[in-house]
């Protein structure tokens, strides 16, 4: 019984997290928010160099096969340096989608350069969990016709991964597809509506007949946002601490008072045991598959909640510093906010959270 | 991550089990208040002779006398949880592990014996009016006249004074020396002429708590743990056991599964409670905040396994472990509506003497939810958890000091 990282999973979160406090200080984040490039090539040449595309992608194509814990991990470097690069679409939702259900082709096609960092995935599976403004796509004849709503990564990407109506996913060109942005609060990513009329489009065969494939693909997501949540809300927590021990009023550092002290010890008692609960659930995903889905749903809802917890408090301990553009705290307040509305907000996942244990 | 047991940790998995399956009906019921019954002290001697009670303290003091090992002493707190079976003790434990490690010889061969048979009973005696989280401030004094003490003063929150046959208890030895340093730990009987117990009733209706007073009580100065003067160090180290006690994971969890119980037999317009949407989300909500900190405690314990320092995640227990009670009782109590307002004027279990029509779980959930906010005071309040936190474990700076003019030293 041993639930920690073990010392090759605290080497991949410390090298992560290492490169990203040398290459990605605030700086260059600002630098690529305000140019609106959330794909900076030397950011994401980088972390190809790193391995962390490969983490997911088996190792017979390419790829180092390890498990969703090693991709949380790296989620949570992510979350916490606001890193303006694709991953939770492009690293994780695709490679689990293709490893899961695609043909041999289509592994040997995709996976391996998944893996090398040579094409980026958009990921469409929004309408799976909830349809807005008439979002939805159909599949016929090996083309696809509709629109698919907050693409993951979609504006960077070079193919999408979409799912119909039926949950089946399909491989589509970006280029064949009419792919634009969708401005959001975090400009460090990119989310994109995609829309398509009769687009060539490949199925991948073992997501037909049951949603078994685009679910776990969804709980994958789901897994990696709570961890990105985790990574960011943790680093506006070190910053509100770091504050509260310097900033000086009454001739006192303002940590010292209750007020300020109780804020921040009720952050860290709310965000500590969801560094747990994300490790249980990424390490669920194929050590303990009966509670897999039911983790994801759990670590997605209670990382959406303590991290809108955290980022509204953790600014307010930053007094009216917190407030400006010029800290830069916005950019993880901003981050934690499109983690919690993506692939289902907190009550909707709650509910399917309900319907996995019969409650519904 | 390997949430497996080694063999040898699920062979005594095993073990604990069929030991439960063959011995259940020995079990005294889960609680009983009062002294332990005839029933209750030979279960407690089973257990002792299995390892399953008393098993680190050493056998020289009645103890099974086995090598600490955090993980099996885990696996027989969650079995015997989900067995709903009455564990065992360890006697008293913030006062045996107290005298294990600063009582002379003679104190640990008269005291942890009987108390870890059930057959000597204890109260703590820290707490005062005036003095709860400022406990260091107490000034029930203690004056030495000859070979004794003499004791004068009072205490609060004595839970079991009504039956315990001891007392440990704080009191100021040397009044003109910085509040620290002034206090000292002393064990007297309850029987000791000048002892009165009064009852303290408390919200819930019950009495668990008690004023006990004290005047000139007279014990024999050997009666001391540690040296004059040391008692606040003394006792530090059994506040952190109590401390280590408050917020058990595996108590939300049993609860939740109640809830989940409750919300499928309970119905509103004829529709079970887990049909309503508005319950559901909010049922959901409370299991991941329950998990968060079931999965929290498995972290807790696999540094205590590996002898290091959990840090921050231990810290937090107590203050999430409580407010997470309280929350599952409030919520218990919302969803059955005005049926969650019924409660006999005794407290729980009270309906055995008053009719109480339509209660449920025999006013539990009311009595839980106050009893849990007493948690959330009791044991170091909430409020200085925050603190705990802020300071031991984020670093962040005290208080300024206030001189406090009633002690020497002239120092809080």
């Amino acid at each position: 019984m041993e639930f920690a990282l073990n010392e090759e999973q605290r080497m991949l979160q410390e090298s992560v997290r290492g490169y990203l406090e040398a290459s990605c200080p605030l700086d260059r984040v600002r630098a690529a928010a305000d140019a609106g490039d959330t794909r900076p090539a030397d950011l994401w040449e980088g972390l190809v160099d790193l391995g962390v595309h490969a983490i997911l992608v088996p190792e017979e194509y390419g790829g180092v096969g390890l498990g969703h814990l090693e991709a949380a991990l790296v989620a949570e470097c992510l979350g916490g340096a606001v890193a303006p690069v694709p991953y939770v679409g492009s690293s994780v939702m695709a490679p689990v989608a293709l490893a899961l259900a695609g043909s041999d082709a289509q592994k040997d096609a995709w996976l391996p350069r998944i893996a090398r960092g040579e094409t980026v995935f958009g990921v469409g599976v929004t309408e799976q969990i909830g349809s807005r403004e008439s979002g939805g796509v159909a599949a016929a004849g090996g083309t696809l016709t509709g629109k698919a709503m907050f693409v993951l990564d979609g504006a960077d990407a070079d193919m999408l991964l979409i799912a119909d109506r039926d949950g089946a996913l399909h491989i589509a060109r970006a280029a064949d597809a009419d792919v634009k942005r969708l401005p959001t609060i975090d400009r460090t990513r990119s989310t994109s509506e995609v829309s398509l009329e009769a687009t060539a489009a490949e199925v991948l065969p073992g997501s037909t007949g049951s949603r078994a494939a685009v679910l776990a693909t969804i709980d994958a997501g789901r897994t990696m946002l709570a961890a990105d949540t985790l990574g960011a809300a943790q680093n506006m927590l070190d910053q509100a601490i770091a504050y509260a021990k310097e900033r000086r009023q009454f001739n006192r550092v303002i940590g010292s008072f209750q007020a300020v002290k109780h804020l921040c010890a009720e952050m860290a008692a709310a965000l500590e045991p969801c560094r747990s609960l994300v490790w249980y659930a990424a390490h669920a995903s194929r050590a303990i598959p009966d509670e897999a889905r039911l983790m994801a749903c759990h670590a997605k809802a209670h990382l959406s909640e303590v991290g809108r917890f955290v980022a509204r408090t953790a600014t307010e301990v930053h007094g009216g510093m917190g407030f400006t553009d010029l800290l830069g705290l916005h950019y993880w307040f901003k981050r934690i906010g499109l983690d919690r509305q993506l692939l289902g907000a907190p009550e909707i996942v709650r509910e399917e959270a309900a319907t996995v244990q019969g409650w519904v | 991550m390997d949430l497996a047991y080694s063999p040898e940790y699920a062979a005594f998995r095993d073990e604990v089990r069929a030991f439960l399956d063959s011995h259940r009906d020995l079990a005294p019921p889960p609680m009983q208040r009062g002294k332990p019954s005839e029933q209750a002290k030979a279960w407690q001697q089973l257990l002792i002779e299995h390892g399953y009670a008393a098993r680190t303290i050493p056998k020289e003091y009645g103890g099974y006398g086995a090598e600490p090992d955090i993980l099996k002493s885990h696996i027989i707190a969650e079995e015997f949880g989900k067995a709903r079976i009455r564990p065992g003790h360890d006697g008293d434990n913030r006062l045996v592990p107290t005298l294990l490690e600063l009582g002379t010889e003679e104190q640990k061969r008269t005291y942890i014996p009987p108390t870890i048979r059930g057959e000597m009973t204890w109260c703590q005696g820290y707490s005062e009016p005036g003095s709860g989280s400022d406990l260091a401030s107490l000034s029930t004094k203690a004056e030495v006249d000859g070979d004794d003490f003499v004791i004068n003063g009072q205490k609060i929150w004595t839970s079991g004074a009504q039956y315990a046959d001891m007392i440990f208890c704080l009191v100021r030895t040397e009044p003109d020396a910085p509040k620290h340093q002034g206090i000292s730990y002393l064990l007297f009987p309850m029987d000791t002429p000048g002892i009165e117990v009064r009852p303290l009733v408390t919200m819930t209706g019950e009495a668990t708590f008690n004023e006990t007073f004290f005047t000139d009580v007279r014990v024999p100065t050997s009666q001391i743990v540690g040296r004059r003067g040391e008692g606040w160090f003394v006792a530090n180290a059994t506040l952190k056991h109590e401390r280590g006690g408050l917020g058990d994971p595996n108590q939300a969890e049993s609860r939740f599964h109640q809830i989940v119980e409750m919300m499928r037999e309970e119905t509103l317009d004829g529709e079970p409670l887990l049909s309503q949407a508005t319950y559901r989300d909010r049922l959901v909500a409370l299991q991941g905040q329950m998990l968060a900190m079931k999965f929290n405690g498995m972290r807790v314990l696999t540094h205590n396994v590996r002898d290091e320092e959990p840090g921050l995640p231990r810290w937090i227990v107590k203050l999430n472990g409580c407010e997470l009670n309280h929350r599952m009782a409030e919520m218990a109590i919302d969803i059955l509506g005005e049926l969650g307002v019924l409660y006999p004027s005794k407290g729980f279990g009270g309906h055995r003497d008053e009719d109480v029509p339509y209660l449920r779980d025999a006013g539990f959930w009311q009595q839980r939810y106050m009893m849990d906010l007493g948690l959330i005071i009791g044991g170091g309040t909430a409020q200085i958890q925050k603190n705990m936190i802020g300071e031991r474990a984020l670093g962040l700076p005290k208080e300024p000091k206030v001189a406090d003019p009633r002690f020497g030293g002239g120092a809080a």
